[in-house]
């Protein structure tokens, strides 16, 4: 029995190892993917590695000085180094500030993406697989969720929780778990009928580990195209709310929050401290978006027929 | 359909209860309501006299059924700083909001349709991977960001465009409006194109999904067959059966344009209700907040119940799917 069980997965379960075999040709494929997909990791990298990059401390207000204030891109400080995209109001340098910002903006997208990923999947899963009641009570809940836009949801949150990150991440994930769910949900209930699981089933296996050992693999590959389109959802969506200043509190600037401060004056033709993050942030999502495009079209046999 | 109709309808009463239930909570269970609901700088007095005539000593339950009860007479509070009934507030700033929902969604319409037809017509060719990239890019700009980009170049650099404010405004046919003059347009078209922008993108990616879709269905064969030129196959009986899906998606968008004017009537500074909403939060006017959401909700469940009879009415097979 104990010989046969790898045996008898291995001849019935679809093979699940060669999904990121699949994702990661199918963007190799892609020229666009491709460029997408290095920008995307050259940005996390500059993220993970911010403070040791960054030319300035940007939170650090002693190595400031109100004299370097609003200088434009490519002015010397009066130190003699370079302000490569110029200062902000305090004398700042944006390029620190922009790498910073990023860190959060990565930070708060990535982790509200993951929190939403495992309460959706988890709910979805259960959906499938028990079905009756508790799927019909989670897909209202679905349904309620999806019919109202998200970002009405996110202010009407803050508008009652107030500020902070802990705040911002939960109303994202509040209001991105049921995508997650009802994709789940819909590749579950096609691979249950499948023979692998009846297998499982008859081996007497635990339900948590047929659930998550043996359904969940199978239904990754609407999970990974989902994910990456909803992290940069998620970064959006954050810079959105901080820029109406109900989001990140200043104390904790990301991209969002820097464009607003630039935004005050930018009508009296400071451009560069809100152009410049905005870049940032576009170019960010963007690629994030070509990339999670991508896999959608490789992972999706329905497309990928067509 | 009267059973459809009706079944919708008891839904959409459950969602705006579930709405009533959740506000409620968050204003007087989770945070304190007396601060929330009392200007800050009452003196104890005042504070004392409002707390008894929102009833906060008595159970939370009697409390919902006041609030409830108070909210379906359209009394949801008064405003700190307008001293005004916060519904009022609202519904004088509402059309404002619409105008500027409608004009957006009419630009995304007319310059979308086309757009994913082309693509979709074509897949795979270099028009058509132009238009597709043009919508992601469309999907992953800022919202706000393009919307200052907007304001920088034709307003500050170009100085085509006012940047701020509406214009003068007019009745047409009883109904106030920005069309009533030049002036008045030209104060539309930045706050217009920047709430249209994203929507754009969406229609382009949907008429061209559907023109896929429906491309290789036996009854553009039989259409073609029949000897109808492409033209008149693809835009009268293609079209016709794109714009069922269309139809839903943007009514359903209407309701995420007023949510999405949050931003663009900060940027541009529109006097509609999401500039409200904003201005009130930052100032802790919250009778205000309260009211808005309340009647965001409802707009928005009116529109999805709209959305779903029109739908069942151009679709039959949604009707009968779900008996």
């Amino acid at each position: 029995m104990a010989l046969a069980k790898p045996a008898l997965f291995a001849a019935l379960r679809p093979d699940a190892d060669s999904l990121l075999a699949r994702s990661l040709a199918g963007i190799l494929k892609s020229p666009k993917a491709t460029i997408a997909a290095f920008v995307c990791i050259a940005l996390i990298l500059t993220a993970l590695f911010g403070p040791a990059l960054a030319p300035q401390d940007p939170y650090d207000l002693s190595t400031l000085d109100i004299l370097d204030s609003k200088l434009p891109p490519g002015s010397e400080s009066m130190t003699g180094s370079v302000y490569w995209f110029g200062t902000d109001v305090q004398g700042r340098d944006m390029l620190s500030a922009m790498i910073y910002g990023l860190r959060t903006s990565l930070l708060v997208g990535v982790l509200a993406g993951l929190v939403a990923l495992l309460v959706g999947t988890v709910l979805g899963l259960s959906a499938a697989y028990f079905g009756g009641r508790i799927d019909s009570l989670i897909m209202r809940l679905v349904d309620l969720m999806l019919g109202f836009p998200t970002l009405l949801v996110a202010l009407m949150l803050l508008a009652i929780l107030g500020q902070g990150v802990g705040k911002v991440i939960f109303a994202l994930v509040l209001v991105q778990w049921a995508m997650f769910a009802r994709a789940v949900r819909a590749a579950a209930l096609v691979e249950k009928g499948k023979d692998y699981i009846e297998a499982a089933r008859m081996l007497g296996l635990s339900r948590p580990r047929m659930l998550f050992g043996h359904l969940l693999p199978n239904c990754l590959s609407p999970l990974i195209v989902i994910g990456t389109l909803q992290v940069a959802n998620a970064i959006s969506a954050e810079a959105t709310l901080s820029f109406l200043g109900i989001g990140l509190p200043i104390t904790q600037p990301s991209l969002g929050l820097l464009i607003a401060n630039g935004y005050q004056v930018l009508l009296s033709g400071q451009y560069w401290i809100s152009v410049y993050p905005g870049l940032l942030l576009l170019i960010l999502v963007f690629s994030i978006n070509i990339v999670g495009d991508r896999l959608r079209e490789v992972l999706n046999p329905r497309l990928a027929e067509r | 359909m009267t059973v459809f109709v009706i079944r919708r309808l008891m839904q959409s009463i459950l969602v705006l209860a579930a709405t009533a239930v959740i506000v409620f909570i968050g204003v007087y269970a989770i945070g304190d309501p007396a601060e929330m609901l009392i200007a800050p700088d009452a003196t104890a007095a005042e504070r004392a006299q409002v707390e008894a005539s929102l009833g906060l000593d008595k159970p939370l339950p009697v409390q919902f059924l006041a609030f409830l009860g108070n909210a379906l007479h359209g009394d949801l509070g008064r405003s700190f700083v307008f001293n005004q009934p916060s519904i009022s507030l609202i519904l004088e700033r509402l059309p404002a909001t619409l105008e500027l929902a409608l004009v957006a969604i009419l630009i995304a319409l007319v310059l979308g349709i086309p757009l994913g037809l082309i693509a979709g017509l074509k897949p795979r060719s270099v028009t058509d991977e132009t238009i597709m990239t043009g919508s992601i890019l469309g999907f992953s700009l800022p919202n706000f960001w393009q919307g200052m980009m907007l304001v920088m170049i034709f307003s500050v650099w170009l100085g085509w465009l006012p940047s701020s404010g509406r214009g003068p405004t007019g009745h047409i046919f009883g109904i106030e409006t920005s069309f009533a003059s030049w002036e008045g347009i030209r104060h539309l078209i930045l706050p217009a194109i920047n709430l249209a922008l994203f929507k754009l993108a969406l229609v382009i990616r949907l008429t061209r999904t559907g023109v896929r879709e429906t491309m290789p269905l036996d009854f553009v064969k039989f259409a073609r067959a029949k000897g109808l030129t492409e033209r008149r196959v693809v835009l009268v009986h293609v079209l016709k059966t794109i714009m069922i899906p269309l139809v839903t998606v943007i009514g359903m968008e209407i309701g995420s344009l007023i949510a999405f004017g949050v931003v663009t009537e900060t940027i541009f500074a529109w006097p509609g209700i999401g500039k409200l909403l904003i201005d009130s939060i930052m100032r802790l006017d919250r009778p205000v907040v309260v009211a808005y959401l309340l009647v965001v909700v409802s707009l928005f469940i009116l529109l999805n119940f709209a959305v779903d009879v029109l739908y069942s009415i151009l679709d039959p097979r949604i009707r009968l799917g779900r008996n």
